[in-house]
């Protein structure tokens, strides 16, 4: 019941902002089609009522007092930056397409 | 065929602690560029979140005050997708098991009362802050990142399709920025982005249950431009549907200069944000006593407090509605209150001559001294002194916090009366207009306002003009 | 003998006693680095100066009477996803290859605060993706013991490290197997703790929920002092648990008796190599010798569990790994727009590893796939968890291979994704689970390889598996603590 994965290969490649060579996506696709075919099998599973676990401690959270602490020097904060422009890190033109998902969401 | 317009509003607003929601670095607006900035809020490999208890704290206030059923256990989930002001690639927010469920806020559209429902609220954190080369997003050729905001606690209000026009969006916004206000939670600053508010909008024939496509409108950033944007909005769908097109659902761009709605295009149709639970924080369980504590320190909210001055002070709607949209200004009313019983003067005052004052000078309702200003409200009502001379006697007090009743002493300010001393000035003031007083004699009554202005003018208006009009009569006509 | 062919301990001893400096110690094994790493690759960023200026302040701080750690002076290699200020940290990866974190790991703070010297950052597979080492962006790390073959992974820099003397401590990561596998491959204990018991803060993330720091070391011993400096509560981690833990290092009294042990019938299988099976049937019948009641437990989800594990795994770190966009840190391919940016950056920054498992989780997470993927491997982590609490209501610890078969010749697997996976398939389960496992040598078969047994305890019982290995080092044939290291032109050293 094997799946032909290569249709999803570039909606999930775009989902991940992944850019793959023609030749990679290929192989992925292979090899992505045989792990999700071992994969599936756990839906033999009957998980009918089964809460999932999705952390392994059953603890209540650790909350912190609201008091600051200092933050990282500017140079620190920028000192990876790939492009940085004065005080920002800076990036190409965000218009091209997709909408601002940021403002808000 | 008449349609209805159906809203639904999307309301974000930043919660007022000193650090941020999962790290200690500070959240005070207009600081220097990624000055404020840690490995957690920087999304820097290997940082993990920790829950600050006051964001938490707050968040269950605002929903309490707007009646939301908090959940006993809530749950983060990772909301992912890719955009340079997100650090982490993920929003930490709450999908499946948010904060609070339901709630309501109650408004008042023309007098007639509304109830808003509310779908969810929950917690979530702030992106950080793209600020774009050129002169608009579009068409910029770059952008800078300041990450300064980036995680700042963040309270997502959802309401029901409940509301019917843009005024409507209005007044609740309105409203809820009272409720908040009240409760504390937020400062509400629209022009700072600490609120901000997204719409969904779509039209319906009237009377028809069902719901017809919408689009959502953002981008809106003032009440104002809630009110025009909504308005314009429903008004493109309408002329469409009436042509017999069709809605496309998609997101538009409130355009603040033009005054329209402009689509945004989107490249991938919806948007696929992976939701699942935040691996790095455990589900939050509330304990009942948590929530009872924070709902006993409630202070009372804005749309019982309106009723409560109606009630309690025989308030016109429109004071009421005054003295709770505008908090201090009825927390002065009603501190003045407690030693002054003519509550409507009380009420005319505040809203009158003081706010003018206030204006004027600049100062703050929160500087003006409530017993100094019943002071004064006495001293006018004893006929101590008189109209004129109380406006005076109040921009004094507000400017620089004088004791009316001091000053009237000390200038001698109080109010000339009784025939013996308001004798000799009717005679100077008949010997200096003889003209007048022959006018008068003649039956020209004009003439005696004249007289009597004089008078006024020359114990720069303290003397009683009813008395004075008495007297010039009695004299003249003798 | 050598200072470098010591344990921890007895290094620690040395140093207590003052008979030898912290810094005589850490020159030892730099020497020891200069002679044996170009042939088997076990670091990616060196650090001998540093390692010599923590040497000497905190031999300075011995002779100032400091009251100290015992590891005070004891030099360790730290895999590189663990965040060390100042100092590169790279993940074995493209996307991180110059990237200085600003800040430490709550690990690292502890091994300064102990005062135990920074050899260096070890290599491992990108993002700790991998069981072989095979991953690393930068080159392969070699099995010590055949060097044509692998160490194990994705910490197989660090078992390398400590298995050839150029460290006599390292610390690895563990998500599905990363410290256990590589310990059993190289001959060492390896212990990934109870999750929450070591902090994650500055661990950089593979897949959160699953995640944990722990020793890779000679001995039980060894590793349980290890585990005294970096286990205990952390504010900074809010799954970090609250107790403060025990002494690790105490009750080593060698008694198994009436320990109730549980042999995984899964884990000693016909489908193992058979020197495997037969190494562990031999380890169990000394544990029974020694007053140990033995019986079966059957771990039926076992297979169930890889499944549900590569569906966890990769979702969790599909999202842990989109902050590698180009923009605050690490590789940036460039391009005219964000999207662009964004996609380019990360198709040539990322590995082949690392985006097939993006690919999988993201596709997992997807709209329409999340309830029959992700969801359900939730559910079935539920299922294994169960399983679990049943069996620790009978037995005190479980016990099995570590790994279906020795190490594997290089390259063998790295056209296979499903097989390398598989090779994981003994320490899936108890990662899923959160439990305390433990890999400690069992035996060399007749190639010269060694061959590891894995204990699994309930949560918050680290210590129990330490004292089990303690006593199996004891009273077991002995095995050599390193091996000898054919070098490919002829020699050994
Ligand atoms: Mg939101
Ligand atoms: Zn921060």
């Amino acid at each position: 019941m094997s799946v032909d994965f290569s249709k999803e290969v570039d909606y999930v490649a775009a989902l991940a902002r992944l850019t793959l060579e023609p030749e990679e996506k290929k192989r992925m696709a292979g090899q992505l089609s045989d792990i999700l075919d071992t994969a599936r099998r756990i839906r033999e599973l009957d998980t009918e009522g089964v809460e999932p676990t999705s952390h392994v401690i059953n603890l209540q959270p650790v909350l912190r007092d609201d008091e600051t602490r200092p933050s990282l020097t500017l140079n620190r904060v920028l000192q990876n930056a790939p492009r940085r422009q004065r005080d920002f890190f800076r990036v190409p033109s965000i218009t091209a397409n997709r909408q601002p998902e940021g403002a808000g969401e | 065929m008449a349609y209805e317009v159906v809203i639904g509003l999307e309301i974000h607003l930043e919660l007022q602690t000193c650090s941020k929601l999962f790290c200690g670095c500070g959240t005070a607006f207009g600081q220097e560029p990624n000055t404020n900035c840690c490995p957690v809020c920087l999304g820097l490999p290997g940082s993990l979140p920790v829950f600050n208890r006051r964001a938490i704290e707050l968040a269950v206030t605002a929903a309490l005050a707007l009646n939301g059923d908090i959940q006993e256990e809530s749950r983060f989930d990772r909301k992912n997708y890719f955009y340079p002001d997100l650090p982490k690639a993920y929003q930490i927010s709450q999908f499946e098991r948010p904060l609070s469920r339901g709630g309501c806020l109650q408004i008042e559209v023309d007098g007639n009362r509304r109830e808003i429902r509310l779908e969810r609220i929950h917690l979530e954190e702030e992106a950080g802050k793209l600020i774009h080369s050129g002169d608009s997003i579009m068409g910029s050729e770059y952008s800078l990142v300041d990450y300064n905001r980036a995680g700042i606690p963040l309270l997502e209000i959802v309401t029901a399709p409940d509301i019917a026009s843009g005024r409507e969006a209005r007044i609740f916004l309105e409203d809820l920025r009272s409720v908040l206000l009240y409760s504390g939670a937020s400062d509400c600053k629209m022009e700072e982005g600490s609120l901000r508010c997204d719409a969904n909008i779509s039209l319906r024939p009237a009377g028809s249950e069902n719901l017809g496509t919408k689009t959502e409108v953002k981008n809106m950033n003032s009440f104002r431009s809630v009110e025009m944007a909504l308005n314009y909005e429903a008004e493109r769908q309408e002329n469409i549907l009436a042509a017999g097109g069709k809605i496309t659902q998609e997101t538009c761009h409130w355009d603040e200069e033009k005054k329209i709605t402009v689509p945004l295009r989107s490249k991938e149709g919806s948007s696929d944000y992976r939701y699942f639970p935040e691996p790095d924080l455990l589900p939050l369980a509330l304990d009942s006593s948590f929530i009872k504590n924070i709902a006993a320190s409630l202070p009372e909210m804005p749309a019982a407090r309106r009723e409560r001055l109606k009630e309690q002070y025989g308030l016109s709607s429109k004071e009421a509605v005054l003295f709770t949209t505008n908090r201090q200004l009825g927390d002065f009313f009603e501190a003045a209150a407690q030693t002054y019983s003519s509550y409507k003067n009380l009420a005319g005052w505040v809203q009158g001559d003081l706010m003018y004052q206030l204006r004027e000078s600049g100062r703050s309702i929160e500087e003006i001294d409530p017993l100094r200003f019943v002071e004064l409200l006495k001293l006018l009502d004893k006929k101590d002194i008189n109209r004129p001379v109380a406006k005076e006697l109040l921009a004094e007090m507000v400017l620089n916090g004088t004791s009316p009743e001091k000053l009237v002493k000390e200038k001698s300010l109080g109010r000339i009366s009784g025939s013996d001393r308001l004798q000799p000035l009717i005679e100077q003031v008949i010997a200096e207009n003889p003209a007048a007083a022959e006018n008068y004699r003649r039956g020209k009554d004009k003439a005696l306002a004249y007289l009597v202005g004089r008078a006024m003018a020359l114990t720069a208006g303290r003397a009683d003009p009813g008395e004075l009009t008495k007297l010039f009569k009695e004299q003249i006509s003798r | 003998m050598k200072l470098y062919e010591q344990t921890a301990a007895q290094l620690s001893r040395l140093l207590q006693k003052k008979e030898v400096s912290s810094v005589e110690v850490v020159q030892s094994f730099l020497d020891r680095i200069e002679m044996v790493e170009p042939y088997v690759k076990s670091f990616i960023t060196h650090t001998p100066a540093m390692a010599l200026d923590m040497a000497s302040s905190a031999d300075s701080r011995r002779l100032n009477g400091e009251e100290m750690n015992p590891l005070a002076g004891v030099p360790i290699a730290v895999k590189d996803n663990i965040s060390t200020a100042g100092l590169r940290t790279t993940c074995a990866s493209r996307v991180l290859e110059n990237y200085i974190p600003p800040y430490d790991a709550t690990v690292i703070r502890a091994l300064r605060e102990a005062g135990m010297p920074l050899l260096g950052k070890t290599n491992m597979d990108e993002f700790a993706m991998g069981s072989s080492t095979e991953n690393s962006a930068f080159y392969p790390t070699r099995n010590p013991w055949d060097l044509g073959r692998v160490p194990g992974g994705s910490s197989g820099g660090s078992a390398v490290a400590v298995s050839t003397g150029m460290a006599p401590l390292a610390l690895g990561s563990d998500t599905g197997g990363s410290i256990r596998q590589p310990a059993a491959l190289c001959g060492l204990t390896g212990l990934r703790p109870t999750y929450g018991r070591v902090s994650r803060y500055g661990l950089i993330a593979f897949a959160s929920s699953l995640d944990q720091i722990g020793p890779l070391a000679l001995t039980a011993e060894d590793s349980a002092l290890l585990m005294n400096v970096i286990a205990g509560h952390d504010p900074l981690d809010s799954t970090s648990l609250p107790e403060a833990g025990p002494d690790y290092a105490s009750g080593f009294d060698g008694n198994v008796k009436r320990l109730r042990i549980g042999v995984i019938r899964e884990n000693v299988s016909d489908h193992f190599d058979p020197e495997v099976t037969s190494a562990v049937l031999k380890a169990i019948a000394l544990l029974k010798e020694h007053g140990a009641i033995i019986d079966e437990v059957s771990l039926p989800l076992t297979d169930y569990g890889l499944s549900a594990y590569y569906l966890i795994a990769p979702s969790e770190a599909s999202s842990n790994l989109g902050r590698y966009d180009g923009v605050r840190y690490g590789f940036n391919a460039g391009g005219d727009n964000i999207e662009e940016m964004f996609s380019r950056t990360r198709g040539r920054g990322f590995g082949p590893e690392v985006k097939r498992r993006i690919m999988i989780g993201t596709y997992a997470l997807s709209a329409g796939y999340y309830d029959a993927y992700y969801l359900q491997a939730m559910k079935v982590r539920t299922l294994i968890r169960r399983d679990y609490e049943s069996a620790f209501r009978r037995f005190d610890i479980l016990i099995g291979a570590t790994t279906p078969a020795p190490a594997f010749k290089i390259g063998e697997k790295t056209s296979e994704p499903l097989q390398m996976y598989l090779s994981d398939i003994c320490n899936i389960t108890d990662s899923l689970a959160g439990l305390p496992s433990l890999s400690v040598p069992c035996g060399i078969n007749t190639d010269g390889l060694p061959l590891g047994m894995q204990l699994t305890a309930s949560p918050l019982n680290d210590s129990l598996l330490l004292k089990v290995a303690g006593f199996l080092e004891q009273k077991r044939d002995p095995l050599p603590l390193r091996p000898v290291v054919k070098l490919p032109e002829g020699g050994v050293i």
